[in-house]
Protein backbone atom coordinates (compact mmCIF):
# COMPACT_ATOMS: atom_id res chain seq x y z
CA UNK A 1 0.00 0.00 0.00
CA UNK A 2 1.20 3.38 -0.70
CA UNK A 3 0.57 6.58 0.34
CA UNK A 4 -0.55 9.36 -1.59
CA UNK A 5 -1.05 13.43 -1.36
CA UNK A 6 -3.16 14.38 -3.67
CA UNK A 7 -3.50 18.24 -3.64
CA UNK A 8 -6.15 20.39 -5.24
CA UNK A 9 -6.29 23.99 -5.95
CA UNK A 10 -8.96 24.40 -8.60
CA UNK A 11 -11.83 25.25 -7.96
CA UNK A 12 -14.78 22.68 -9.44
CA UNK A 13 -17.39 25.35 -10.42
CA UNK A 14 -14.55 26.87 -12.61
CA UNK A 15 -12.53 23.63 -13.22
CA UNK A 16 -14.13 20.69 -14.49
CA UNK A 17 -11.33 18.64 -14.61
CA UNK A 18 -11.38 18.71 -11.01
CA UNK A 19 -13.24 15.71 -11.23
CA UNK A 20 -10.97 13.77 -12.74
CA UNK A 21 -8.09 14.53 -10.00
CA UNK A 22 -11.29 13.57 -7.54
CA UNK A 23 -11.95 10.35 -9.69
CA UNK A 24 -7.88 9.60 -9.65
CA UNK A 25 -8.49 9.92 -5.58
CA UNK A 26 -11.14 7.68 -5.35
CA UNK A 27 -9.71 4.92 -7.35
CA UNK A 28 -6.56 5.14 -5.57
CA UNK A 29 -8.23 4.75 -2.36
CA UNK A 30 -10.57 1.90 -3.96
CA UNK A 31 -6.97 -0.20 -4.61
CA UNK A 32 -6.24 0.06 -0.93
CA UNK A 33 -3.97 2.90 -0.88
CA UNK A 34 -3.76 5.62 1.82
CA UNK A 35 -5.00 8.55 0.35
CA UNK A 36 -5.58 11.72 1.73
CA UNK A 37 -6.82 14.67 -0.65
CA UNK A 38 -5.27 18.33 0.52
CA UNK A 39 -7.81 21.04 -0.41
CA UNK A 40 -6.39 24.79 -1.13
CA UNK A 41 -6.78 28.00 -2.28
CA UNK A 42 -9.99 27.71 -4.59
CA UNK A 43 -9.93 24.03 -4.42
CA UNK A 44 -11.99 24.62 -0.74
CA UNK A 45 -14.53 26.40 -1.98
CA UNK A 46 -16.34 22.77 -2.54
CA UNK A 47 -15.84 22.09 0.80
CA UNK A 48 -18.36 23.83 2.13
CA UNK A 49 -21.64 22.29 2.57
CA UNK A 50 -23.11 22.70 -0.90
CA UNK A 51 -24.56 20.71 -4.46
CA UNK A 52 -20.60 20.13 -4.89
CA UNK A 53 -20.04 18.92 -1.17
CA UNK A 54 -21.58 15.59 -1.97
CA UNK A 55 -18.82 14.21 -4.22
CA UNK A 56 -16.37 15.07 -1.34
CA UNK A 57 -18.78 13.07 1.05
CA UNK A 58 -18.55 10.42 -1.18
CA UNK A 59 -14.85 9.89 -1.73
CA UNK A 60 -14.98 10.24 2.09
CA UNK A 61 -17.22 7.40 2.20
CA UNK A 62 -15.03 5.90 -0.20
CA UNK A 63 -11.56 6.25 2.27
CA UNK A 64 -9.95 9.33 1.25
CA UNK A 65 -9.01 11.53 3.67
CA UNK A 66 -10.14 14.96 3.02
CA UNK A 67 -8.44 18.07 4.81
CA UNK A 68 -8.96 21.99 4.50
CA UNK A 69 -6.07 24.08 4.48
CA UNK A 70 -7.42 26.83 7.24
CA UNK A 71 -5.95 29.57 5.66
CA UNK A 72 -7.66 29.37 2.60
CA UNK A 73 -10.76 28.38 4.29
CA UNK A 74 -10.64 31.63 6.30
CA UNK A 75 -9.88 33.88 3.11
CA UNK A 76 -12.51 32.62 1.88
CA UNK A 77 -14.83 33.32 5.01
CA UNK A 78 -15.76 29.14 5.38
CA UNK A 79 -16.10 28.50 8.72
CA UNK A 80 -15.58 24.83 10.55
CA UNK A 81 -18.92 24.95 11.30
CA UNK A 82 -20.39 24.93 7.72
CA UNK A 83 -17.57 21.85 6.51
CA UNK A 84 -19.38 19.11 4.46
CA UNK A 85 -18.92 16.12 6.31
CA UNK A 86 -16.14 14.10 6.05
CA UNK A 87 -13.67 17.09 5.67
CA UNK A 88 -11.93 18.40 7.93
CA UNK A 89 -9.52 21.92 8.66
CA UNK A 90 -5.56 21.36 8.23
CA UNK A 91 -2.80 23.81 8.78
CA UNK A 92 -0.56 23.40 5.26
CA UNK A 93 2.11 21.89 8.21
CA UNK A 94 -0.09 18.29 7.08
CA UNK A 95 1.39 18.83 3.70
CA UNK A 96 5.10 19.17 5.06
CA UNK A 97 4.26 15.92 7.31
CA UNK A 98 2.75 13.65 4.84
CA UNK A 99 5.56 14.21 2.00
CA UNK A 100 8.01 13.77 4.68
CA UNK A 101 6.57 10.16 5.48
CA UNK A 102 7.28 9.71 1.69
CA UNK A 103 3.57 9.92 0.34
CA UNK A 104 3.47 10.52 -3.30
CA UNK A 105 2.84 14.19 -3.70
CA UNK A 106 0.43 15.49 -7.07
CA UNK A 107 -0.58 19.14 -7.44
CA UNK A 108 -3.41 20.28 -9.29
CA UNK B 1 26.68 16.18 9.28
CA UNK B 2 22.85 16.86 9.96
CA UNK B 3 20.39 13.67 9.45
CA UNK B 4 17.34 16.41 8.75
CA UNK B 5 15.83 14.89 5.52
CA UNK B 6 15.54 17.24 2.55
CA UNK B 7 12.21 18.55 0.43
CA UNK B 8 12.24 19.44 -3.19
CA UNK B 9 9.68 21.98 -4.83
CA UNK B 10 9.43 23.04 -7.99
CA UNK B 11 7.64 26.11 -8.59
CA UNK B 12 6.70 27.82 -12.22
CA UNK B 13 4.06 30.69 -11.50
CA UNK B 14 5.67 34.50 -11.79
CA UNK B 15 4.91 36.15 -8.58
CA UNK B 16 1.58 38.34 -7.96
CA UNK B 17 -0.27 36.24 -10.27
CA UNK B 18 -1.34 33.00 -8.69
CA UNK B 19 -1.98 32.20 -5.06
CA UNK B 20 -0.13 29.24 -6.14
CA UNK B 21 3.38 31.69 -5.05
CA UNK B 22 1.85 32.52 -1.78
CA UNK B 23 1.32 28.25 -1.03
CA UNK B 24 4.28 27.73 -2.36
CA UNK B 25 6.34 29.74 0.35
CA UNK B 26 4.17 28.39 3.07
CA UNK B 27 4.78 25.04 2.55
CA UNK B 28 8.20 25.95 2.05
CA UNK B 29 7.99 28.23 5.33
CA UNK B 30 6.65 24.72 6.96
CA UNK B 31 9.18 22.41 6.07
CA UNK B 32 11.88 24.65 7.64
CA UNK B 33 10.14 25.33 10.42
CA UNK B 34 9.77 21.51 10.74
CA UNK B 35 13.15 20.96 10.57
CA UNK B 36 13.74 20.13 6.60
CA UNK B 37 16.29 21.08 4.36
CA UNK B 38 14.61 22.42 1.39
CA UNK B 39 15.71 22.33 -2.36
CA UNK B 40 13.95 25.11 -4.45
CA UNK B 41 13.96 25.46 -8.65
CA UNK B 42 12.77 28.54 -9.54
CA UNK B 43 11.20 27.37 -13.35
CA UNK B 44 9.43 29.73 -15.67
CA UNK B 45 8.08 33.19 -14.25
CA UNK B 46 8.98 31.83 -10.99
CA UNK B 47 12.38 33.34 -11.46
CA UNK B 48 11.11 36.88 -10.72
CA UNK B 49 10.56 35.63 -7.30
CA UNK B 50 13.85 37.29 -6.18
CA UNK B 51 14.46 39.58 -8.67
CA UNK B 52 16.34 41.89 -6.54
CA UNK B 53 15.06 45.00 -8.18
CA UNK B 54 10.88 44.74 -6.55
CA UNK B 55 9.76 47.85 -4.69
CA UNK B 56 7.14 47.80 -2.21
CA UNK B 57 4.55 51.14 -2.96
CA UNK B 58 2.51 53.23 -2.25
CA UNK B 59 -1.57 52.98 -3.67
CA UNK B 60 -2.75 56.54 -4.60
CA UNK B 61 -6.03 55.22 -5.33
CA UNK B 62 -6.40 54.59 -1.29
CA UNK B 63 -3.87 57.21 -0.89
CA UNK B 64 -2.13 54.75 1.29
CA UNK B 65 2.35 55.64 1.61
CA UNK B 66 4.21 52.75 1.75
CA UNK B 67 4.81 52.56 4.75
CA UNK B 68 0.63 52.40 5.08
CA UNK B 69 0.72 49.94 2.36
CA UNK B 70 2.88 47.22 3.27
CA UNK B 71 3.32 45.97 0.28
CA UNK B 72 4.77 42.06 -0.06
CA UNK B 73 7.62 41.62 -2.09
CA UNK B 74 8.90 38.11 -3.25
CA UNK B 75 12.43 38.72 -2.92
CA UNK B 76 11.90 39.66 0.86
CA UNK B 77 10.16 36.84 1.52
CA UNK B 78 12.69 33.76 0.00
CA UNK B 79 15.30 35.87 1.87
CA UNK B 80 13.51 35.76 5.00
CA UNK B 81 13.25 32.10 4.66
CA UNK B 82 17.09 31.76 3.70
CA UNK B 83 17.68 33.49 6.86
CA UNK B 84 15.51 31.36 8.67
CA UNK B 85 16.92 28.09 7.01
CA UNK B 86 20.31 29.23 8.19
CA UNK B 87 19.32 30.47 11.47
CA UNK B 88 17.88 26.53 12.27
CA UNK B 89 21.30 24.96 10.42
CA UNK B 90 19.38 23.97 7.84
CA UNK B 91 19.84 24.54 3.97
CA UNK B 92 17.63 26.30 1.32
CA UNK B 93 19.56 25.67 -1.73
CA UNK B 94 17.22 28.23 -4.04
CA UNK B 95 18.18 27.39 -8.06
CA UNK B 96 17.00 29.82 -10.62
CA UNK B 97 16.70 28.20 -14.37
CA UNK B 98 19.60 30.27 -16.37
CA UNK B 99 17.67 30.23 -19.34
CA UNK B 100 14.74 31.24 -17.66
CA UNK B 101 16.19 34.06 -16.56
CA UNK B 102 17.93 35.00 -19.54
CA UNK B 103 14.80 34.55 -21.36
CA UNK B 104 13.41 37.30 -19.26
CA UNK B 105 16.04 39.98 -18.78
CA UNK B 106 16.79 38.80 -14.96
CA UNK B 107 19.82 37.45 -15.10
CA UNK B 108 21.48 40.35 -12.69
CA UNK B 109 20.15 41.69 -9.80
CA UNK B 110 19.08 38.32 -8.00
CA UNK B 111 19.66 38.11 -4.41
CA UNK B 112 22.07 36.53 -2.17
CA UNK B 113 21.77 32.94 -1.22
CA UNK B 114 20.47 31.95 -4.65
CA UNK B 115 21.78 30.33 -7.64
CA UNK B 116 21.42 30.00 -11.64
CA UNK B 117 21.42 26.26 -12.49
CA UNK B 118 19.44 24.05 -15.79
CA UNK B 119 16.88 21.57 -15.31
CA UNK B 120 19.76 19.01 -15.56
CA UNK B 121 20.68 20.43 -11.87
CA UNK B 122 17.28 20.63 -10.90
CA UNK B 123 17.07 16.65 -11.28
CA UNK B 124 20.35 15.83 -10.38
CA UNK B 125 21.32 18.24 -7.34
CA UNK B 126 17.78 18.66 -6.10
CA UNK B 127 15.26 16.00 -6.82
CA UNK B 128 17.69 12.46 -6.81
CA UNK B 129 19.56 12.98 -3.28
CA UNK B 130 15.90 14.58 -1.67
CA UNK B 131 13.44 12.58 0.21
CA UNK B 132 10.07 13.76 -1.90
CA UNK B 133 9.70 15.94 -4.36
CA UNK B 134 6.59 18.12 -5.49
CA UNK B 135 5.81 19.85 -8.40
CA UNK B 136 3.90 23.08 -8.17
CA UNK B 137 3.23 23.52 -11.94
CA UNK B 138 1.39 27.28 -13.52
CA UNK B 139 -2.36 26.82 -14.98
Amino acid sequence: MAKYLLIESRDPYEWNDVSYFYDLAHGLAREGHDVTLFLVQNGVLPARKSPRSGRLADLAQGGVKIAADDFSLRERGIAVEALAPGVRPSKIDAVVDLMGEGARALWH
Amino acid sequence: MSTAKTLTFLLMDAPYESANSTTALRIIDAAIRKGYHVNVTAYEGAVAYTYGLQKPHQNPIKGTTVEQEKHPNTKDWVAALIKAAQGRGLKLDWLRCGMCEDERGLYENQIAGTRPGSPVDFYKQQVEPADNALVIPCR
